[in-house]
């Protein structure tokens, strides 16, 4: 697991569901091909109206129009990220567009779950809102170690919430890395 | 300290053991299902992981529903159902409900109760996170997305942190417009689209003990709605003659015990409740229909896992009897047994599906269709700044295909009222 993380934030509000951030539209999709799934990135958070992609002003694309890739690195959010379906598309999807972390006030389960058993990226946790602290296009530096996110930009510094049970699956990287370690799978499995 | 009814559930899928709220517990699972948005998926994950000549550890416990992407030309959806087809094949599994054949049934939540493969005490996962509906039938039952799925293709296992419970009881008797669409909707509003994340809905009271299995489906299907992990109801001789008429398979019915501890309990008067509805865009934005009396709409929706189950097509049926709708209404059963009861089931002598199509509804065939969007070309789905009265889960932005359409959730009764004037009307107008 990547312990510092470093790049421009993209910021939403509350309750982003699964259908913002991959459309169902797009569920289509193999996420085993590796070039077919590129087009996850092309269409990551493109259900996300315009007034809110990108807060505080909105109308910022994630993704460019053309682009497979985002030029964010981290996502910030704020109550209950990642609510409704189950769709692994929709932190699969991130991830191909290259988001590395989501700092969230809270997050739904499922998305959460996903997030770590799948090793997609690192979902972390602030005891206090920083949508309204942080501006979409802001240089961030996540240290994992410390638990801290620091908006560079800004020159302003925030304590995350301790990782606690999910650490141990990050470090080892998916749910399979973990059960090895374990001892639940064969580790030649 | 006793267990709650979940508590005990997974204790016994977990060797056994005592289980306190916040453990991680290995449960075995009894149940895996899936379906055509995330089966391929699920088995890609699965032979990378498990090798591509791994077997699934049992394949009576595997279940596959395609039901989300049926009906559309789509290229890539029609590759995904060969997917699955390739794999039950390469498998041998037993149940699986393919499209375009006689076996096939439609939406997968409300299948695995019409096949038997909902049963009282045991643990189900599947690929969606409608998965909770199944806790109708006191047993654990929650989404989980493909690389849990395909954990548990390869182990029959999967970990499980040990939710709190949140108690919701009614007591006493519905009003006769009622329907359990708006006893969640209510709930949901009361408690916000996060106020049970990570935890478990548990319903009881005796006016919920008083509802059908469907309408018991219905209020544990939206508890995902409330972040709910997993919702749950203990059998009762409800549970039992639904379940007996449609599987062998022995099962266990648990109950919480006396001094189980709840994180949170409610009691309602049943009453007193109102039909509700939630506005755009969030399951929580809860009003009164009364409130809403009035917005201009441009079609109604009945269908879904949530609000197209024979119940739900009684309920719209008996308002849309001998009348005409103002607007487009779209008829969707969420199965295929729904659908041949549509023809089986009569008021005064005309069967639902003549009602239907007398009052100039647009009958589909069965399958997930417009409730959450889907290919262009699916059935139903919003293309542009239409406002819809529906009767499935989810409002938020694009839900039902454009961001730019509206979505207000409501009952049956609502839904059905509101087809026949064009606006938001409360159905005891009708009734």
């Amino acid at each position: 697991m990547q312990k510092v993380i470093e790049g421009k934030a993209y910021v939403l509000g509350n309750n982003i569901d699964t259908d913002q951030i991959i459309p169902a539209e797009r569920l289509v999709y193999s996420l085993s091909d590796p070039e077919e799934k590129k087009n996850y990135g092309r269409y990551a958070l493109s259900g996300v109206p315009a007034p809110a992609a990108g807060l505080p002003d909105g109308n910022h694309a994630f993704v460019k129009e053309g682009d497979r890739r985002s030029e964010y690195a981290i996502i910030v959010g704020g109550k209950n990220f990642g609510c409704g379906s189950s769709r692994e598309h929709a932190p699969a999807c991130l991830q191909i567009a290259g988001i590395q972390a989501v700092i969230a006030e809270s997050y739904a389960r499922i998305f959460y779950r996903n997030s770590v058993d799948g090793g997609f990226f690192i979902p972390l946790e602030t005891t206090t809102p920083l949508i309204d602290e942080i501006r979409t296009g802001d240089r961030l530096s996540v240290d994992i170690g410390a638990g801290t996110v620091t908006n560079v930009s800004a020159k302003r510094q925030y304590p995350l919430k301790p990782l606690g049970d999910v650490l141990e699956i990050l470090e080892a990287g998916t749910i399979f890395e973990y059960a090895k370690k374990a001892g639940m799978l064969p580790k030649d499995s | 300290m006793g267990m709650t009814l979940t508590e005990k559930i997974l204790s016994a899928h977990a060797g056994g053991k005592s289980v306190r709220p916040g453990d991680n517990v290995w449960v075995d699972v009894d149940v895996l299902m899936t379906h055509d948005v995330c089966g391929p998926g699920t088995i890609g994950i699965f032979k990378r992981q498990f090798g591509k000549n791994a077997r699934v550890w049992d394949r009576e416990k595997v279940v596959i529903i395609p039901d989300h992407y049926i009906f559309t030309s789509d290229p890539h959806a029609r590759r995904n159902l060969e997917i699955l087809r390739d794999f039950v094949k390469e498998q041998g599994l037993p149940y699986f409900y393919d499209a375009g054949t006689r076996n096939y049934k439609g939406v997968c939540h409300l299948a695995l109760a019409q096949e038997g493969h909902n049963r009282p005490g045991e643990v189900l996962f599947g690929t969606d996170s409608h998965t909770c509906t199944s806790g109708a039938f006191g047993m654990f039952s929650t989404g989980i997305g493909n690389t849990d799925a395909a954990f548990i293709l390869g182990t029959g296992k999967l970990w499980v942190k040990v939710p709190e419970t949140m108690y919701f009881e009614f007591n006493g008797t519905f009003p006769p417009y009622i329907m359990a669409k708006d006893i969640i909707l209510q709930v949901i509003g009361d408690i916000g689209v996060d106020g049970a994340t990570y935890r478990t809905m548990e319903w009881g009271g005796d006016a919920i003990a008083k509802f059908s299995m469907e309408e018991r489906m219905t209020l544990c299907n939206m508890a995902i709605e409330g972040g709910g992990k997993n919702a749950v109801i203990e059998a009762d001789d409800t549970t039992l003659n639904y379940v007996r008429r449609r599987t062998q398979k022995p099962y266990t019915v648990h109950r919480s015990d006396k001094d189980a501890n709840y994180c949170f309990k409610k009691v309602y008067n049943a009453g007193a409740m109102e039909p509700v509805v939630a506005k755009p865009h969030s399951p929580d934005n809860k009003a009164l229909v009364k409130e809403c009396q009035g917005v201009r709409l441009d079609r109604s929706y009945i269908g879904s896992c949530t609000g197209g189950k024979i119940t739900d097509f009684k309920a719209a049926a008996q308002l849309l009897k001998g009348k005409t709708v103002k607007i487009d209404t779209f008829i969707v059963p969420a199965t295929k047994e729904v659908e041949d009861d549509l023809h089986k089931e009569k008021i005064g002598g005309q069967s639902l599906m003549d009602i239907f199509k007398n009052a100039g509804a647009h009958l589909g065939p069965p399958s997930c269709a417009a409730c959450l969007g889907g290919p262009q070309d699916t059935f139903g789905r919003t293309q542009a700044e239409e406002v819809v009265i529906s009767t499935t889960n989810r409002n938020f932005p694009g839900r039902m295909g454009s961001k730019k359409s509206q979505v207000y959730l409501a009952s049956p009764y609502t839904a059905a009222a509101s087809a026949l004037t064009g606006r938001i009307t409360d159905p005891r107008e009708f009734l």
